[in-house]
């Protein structure tokens, strides 16, 4: 399947007041020692061909993510599910 | 002596004075119950109000459920305590699973905020029982996410057991299933309404009084004249 996946997450110093909301209602059914949850979005974006690592890369910077606040991962997702990570992939999260 | 409904407002709420208002109008008494006190301070009933609690964040209802005060509503809804949950409170009912389903995104993906008709289904709950059945009523639906969804098995025996409370007629809203507005559980005491009866109380503001039915089957209820499905 050419599936490439992209995940999007606020950078580390924006304030992520939904990953707060969530880690606040945790202690009220007895979870406890968990300091911080973030929220992301995970994308994924099939091809009719190969996947297009560039073009997906494209979309992320144009479209899913705004770099200004947030970064971005792009992998292309194999047959079984996993991801293999694609290490140029990751420029924008610098 | 009246009727004591409690009105919980969790952050970021919207329609809780709505509901209020709309209590004392059709005859009750309204209590502000608030998210974060675990106390139900005695009342008769609780409705779970509109809005977008807890920002909605994560989904529709999901942070509101762990709210202090929705352990105790849930208690004691178990325990046959009357619970109206309106548009999020539908919402927030169901990720309690205190109703089956969930609510979704509107499936042509736009807010859709206008007067409703529906159809009366199941007279048998706390809050229907002053309707007929086939009763056609308008009241205002506002939503981006009232589409009610929930597998096959679910939505027969929903059927079934006469539990669809309301459904859409001259066109559905949202892309609800089976063009639900509204179910109850079981014993009838829970009842999830997306469309919004505090809206229609009164001439000035709403397209209707047809929502006064609802809180006038809630105190007939309380009463002891409901038909309620517990028999």
């Amino acid at each position: 399947m050419a599936r490439v996946v992209v995940d999007v997450m606020l950078k580390p110093e924006i304030l992520d007041p939904q990953g707060q909301a969530v880690a606040g209602a945790l202690p009220r059914f007895g979870v406890t020692g968990v300091t911080s949850v973030r929220v992301g979005k995970r994308i994924e974006i099939d091809f009719a061909g190969e996947p297009d690592l560039d073009q997906a890369r494209l979309i992320a910077d144009r479209l899913l993510a705004n770099p200004v606040i947030e970064t971005y991962t792009v992998r292309i997702e194999d047959e079984a599910g996993g991801a293999r990570p694609q290490p140029s992939t990751a420029g924008a999260a610098a | 002596m009246s009727v004591v409904v409690g009105v919980v407002t969790f952050p970021g709420s919207l329609d809780d004075r709505d509901a209020v208002r709309a209590v004392r109008r059709c005859g009750g008494t309204a209590v502000r119950l608030w998210h974060a006190d675990d106390s139900l301070h005695g009342v008769d009933a609780v409705i779970l109000p509109g809005g977008f609690s807890y920002g909605d964040y994560l989904r529709c209802g999901a942070i509101a459920r762990f709210a202090p005060v929705m352990e105790t509503i849930a208690d004691a809804a178990r325990g046959g305590l009357p619970v109206l949950g309106i548009c999020n409170g539908f919402q927030i009912l169901c990720e309690a699973h205190l109703l089956p389903g969930a609510l979704v995104r509107n499936e042509h993906l736009h807010f859709r905020n206008r007067d409703q008709r529906l159809r009366i289904g199941s007279v048998a709950s706390a809050w229907t029982n002053a309707f007929a059945p086939g009763q056609e009523i308008v009241i205002p639906v506002k939503n981006g996410e009232g589409r009610y969804v929930a597998d096959a098995k679910t939505l027969d025996e929903l059927e079934a057991e006469d539990r669809v409370i309301a459904r859409y007629v001259g066109g559905n809203p949202n892309g609800s299933l089976r063009d639900i507005a509204g179910i109850r559980n079981e014993a009838g005491n829970v009842v999830g309404l997306m469309p919004h009866p505090e809206h229609a109380v009164e001439e000035l503001t709403g397209p209707s009084l047809d929502g006064q039915g609802f809180f006038h089957s809630l105190f007939r209820h309380l009463a002891g004249a409901g038909a309620v499905a517990a028999r």
